[in-house]
């Protein structure tokens, strides 16, 4: 092989130095943490790891996240259609700001998003007086936890949909209207199916986010142990009550779940891919920018390892 | 099935696409909507298909209101401009999108969906292709199988939207033969829109010239082209030569009658009209030769006349006769010209230049 003389490259010590600095950073800030969830949680050999999973408590705390996941993805979807439709497919007033305002639960903290419903539905809240008389209780119930997950993931679908509806243009739905089919016709049979990697990705990426959500969760949910606890939850009053291999067990959990994300969301991207390449479809370059960019707040533990398990699955997640 | 459209107006915004437009189309015709950009043409297509709503006015189809009536029972045939196949879906099932949509009690049967699907592709010959995607195709192959698609519905109209804007010329020009051919065939209105000139008057039987939201004129290929009702008609459908006649004195001569001081007239000829004589006569205007250039079976020559330049279009049989070089003087002679004031044609006027054309 025959050797080829680059001119605009970096001297070698420096390449060794940045791609030792660059796994470096890898290794510390995903890897080890990574690591650490799986060592502690099976610290104590297999049995005690599965017996902390099939606690009540901690089945009780699964089944709430699926169940919570379950009732937030088809409104998110939802809502995701029908914002992408009005963006992508109509011109009026205020459609930036519309845009803007789907934005904003990337931008605020997630703690704030969750007083926001206490602040509406709470015991003192505008809604609260209202709500105690017709008995019906929405703070510190599945019905709040619902809203403050839906809240912070109300962006990700709609984010999705709208670079690609926009991109699509309306001509092939208007082809299919002009050939006789019904509105429901031209969405099964023309919308979806061009839109259907797009919407499983924003899926995804939502469904890991409902799943993950620590903050807003954790201010409207109460923490009612075997009632109102969801798995990031459990995981932090299990730690705080030096419960190691308990806490570890179910962020191991929340672990394969963000790479069974990950796994999907490559896969997912992949195909789309392949199906852009294919179908010659003018999709937007980039991908949407997910960076949570609101800060975390530390949980209320402070616990530093906690922290960065968090914050792995998230970042795993986007 | 006839299409009419009665006083339509559209505004978007403060811009007004469509001021009162009127316009008839029989059965069998096939008509050219020819404007620039921007003159409302695709806006009054969509209006007749029913994908854009009018703000006033009226379409008729067959004698019958249709203006409320859904884009989806109009029975139209819409062709895009970038074909707006379905992307997802074969060729095949492009085509047969139409009839699988239809209410269960009109859906053919599946085998009776493959004949027809069949018969139009072969129709438009890409039967070849039937598994394939549209992103398999060319250009020319995509707008086919869209024409196919759009017929499968057996539409009592047919719109196409700037059908061949987004092909190279050679493809273009067959497609356009192609298109008439088919035209002929089916025995319906069809309209197209287009910005290309040439294509109107080549493919269409009428064709309507719009500008800024109105009709300039409505003719047959001919009647626009040689007898132009405005400036814009004359500017839009090929070259042509103005002559301001206060300042080309000599020129009024010829339309002299017609001279007014308010507002100038303007003499309109198009190059092919326009003789060449090395002799001085009556009416005629003296010009110097700029430049020779043989183009195709024409010889383009460029005149200057007290400081404008003009264009001139001899035959090579002319030419070779005059054998004119660059800077020689020599004298114009019109052979039909008409002349505008602002809008208005004042008079229109042929000439017998006899013998040497």
């Amino acid at each position: 092989m025959s050797k080829v003389h680059r001119v605009n490259t970096e001297s070698r010590p420096i390449r060794w130095l940045l791609t030792a600095l660059a796994l470096g950073f890898l290794f510390f800030f995903l890897g080890l943490p990574l690591l650490t969830v799986f060592i502690e949680a099976f610290k104590q050999g297999f049995g005690p790891y599965w017996g902390a999973l099939q606690e009540p408590d901690a089945l009780s705390a699964l089944g709430l996240t699926l169940l919570i996941a379950l009732l937030v993805l088809p409104l998110n979807i939802l809502f995701g259609f029908a914002a992408a439709w009005l963006i992508a497919r109509f011109d009026f007033r205020g459609k930036s700001l519309l845009t803007t305002l789907i934005d904003l639960p990337f931008a605020v903290s997630p703690v704030v998003a969750g007083l926001l419903f206490i602040l509406i539905f709470g015991r003192q809240g505008w809604l609260g007086p209202w709500l105690q008389a017709h008995d019906i209780k929405i703070i510190f119930a599945l019905p709040g936890m619902v809203l403050a997950t839906m809240f912070i993931t109300l962006p990700y679908i709609a984010r999705e949909l709208i670079p690609l509806m926009q991109a699509q243009g309306k001509d092939e739905e208007e082809a299919a209207v002009s050939l006789g089919a019904s509105g429901f016709q031209m969405f099964w049979r023309v919308t979806l199916p061009n839109v259907k990697w797009g919407l499983l990705y924003g899926i995804i990426l939502a469904n890991a986010r409902a799943m993950g959500e620590f903050g807003a969760v954790s201010v409207v949910s109460g923490h009612i142990r075997g009632e109102t606890n969801t798995l990031p939850l459990h995981v932090e009053i299990l730690y705080n009550e030096y419960n190691t291999v308990g806490a570890f067990a179910a962020a191991s959990v929340l672990a394969l779940l963000a790479l069974v994300t990950l796994v999907a969301k490559s896969f997912v991207e992949w195909r789309m891919q392949k199906e852009t390449a294919m179908l010659g479809a003018e999709l937007p370059a980039e991908r949407v920018p997910l960076a949570a960019g609101a800060p975390q707040p530390a949980p209320r533990g402070g616990n530093e390892k906690l922290e960065a398990t968090r914050r792995f699955s998230e970042r795993t997640e986007q | 099935m006839s299409i009419e459209v009665k006083n339509i107006s559209k505004r978007f915004g403060n811009f007004v696409a469509l001021d009162n437009i009127s316009l008839e189309i029989p059965t069998g015709e096939l008509v050219a909507l020819l404007g620039p950009s921007g003159c409302g043409k695709t806006t009054l297509l969509r209006i007749i298909a029913g994908m854009e709503s009018a703000d006033e006015g009226q379409v008729l189809f067959h004698g019958e209101e249709a203006t409320h009536v859904h884009t989806r029972e109009r029975q139209v045939g819409f062709v895009f401009q970038h074909y707006a196949l379905f992307r997802h879906m074969s060729v095949f099932e492009n085509v047969a999108f139409g009839l699988r949509v239809k209410p269960r009690a009109e859906r053919p049967s599946e085998a009776e969906i493959r004949e027809r699907v069949m018969k139009l592709l072969s129709l438009v010959q890409l039967d070849w292709l039937a598994e394939r995607y549209p992103s398999q195709l060319s250009g020319g192959q995509r707008q086919r199988i869209a024409l196919a698609r759009a017929l499968a519905v057996e539409p009592k109209v047919l719109l196409l939207d700037e059908p061949f804007g987004a092909l190279d010329t050679q493809v273009r020009k067959e497609l356009r033969r192609w298109l008439r051919h088919l035209h002929d065939e089916m025995h319906i209105a069809s309209v197209f829109v287009t910005h290309d000139q040439e294509e109107a008057l080549e493919v269409a039987d009428r064709v309507v010239v719009m500008n800024k939201g109105h009709i300039e004129q409505i003719g047959t290929p001919d009647e626009v082209y040689s007898a132009p009702a405005s400036p814009f008609v004359y500017r839009f459908l090929g070259n042509v030569n103005v002559f301001h006649s206060r300042q080309h004195g000599q020129w009024a001569e010829v339309d002299r009658a017609t001279h007014v001081e308010k507002d100038e007239a303007l003499a309109f000829v198009r190059p092919h009209d326009i003789d060449i004589q090395r002799e001085s006569s009556a009416g005629a205007l003296s010009a110097s030769v700029l430049h020779v250039q043989a183009i195709g079976p024409l010889v383009r020559v460029e005149v200057e006349h007290q400081g404008e330049v003009f264009e001139v279009e001899l035959t090579r049989e002319r030419h070779t006769q005059l054998a004119l070089a660059a800077g020689e003087t020599v004298w114009l002679r019109p052979r039909n010209l008409r002349v505008f004031q602002g809008e208005e044609m004042v008079s229109s006027q042929t000439f017998d230049l006899g013998a040497g054309i």
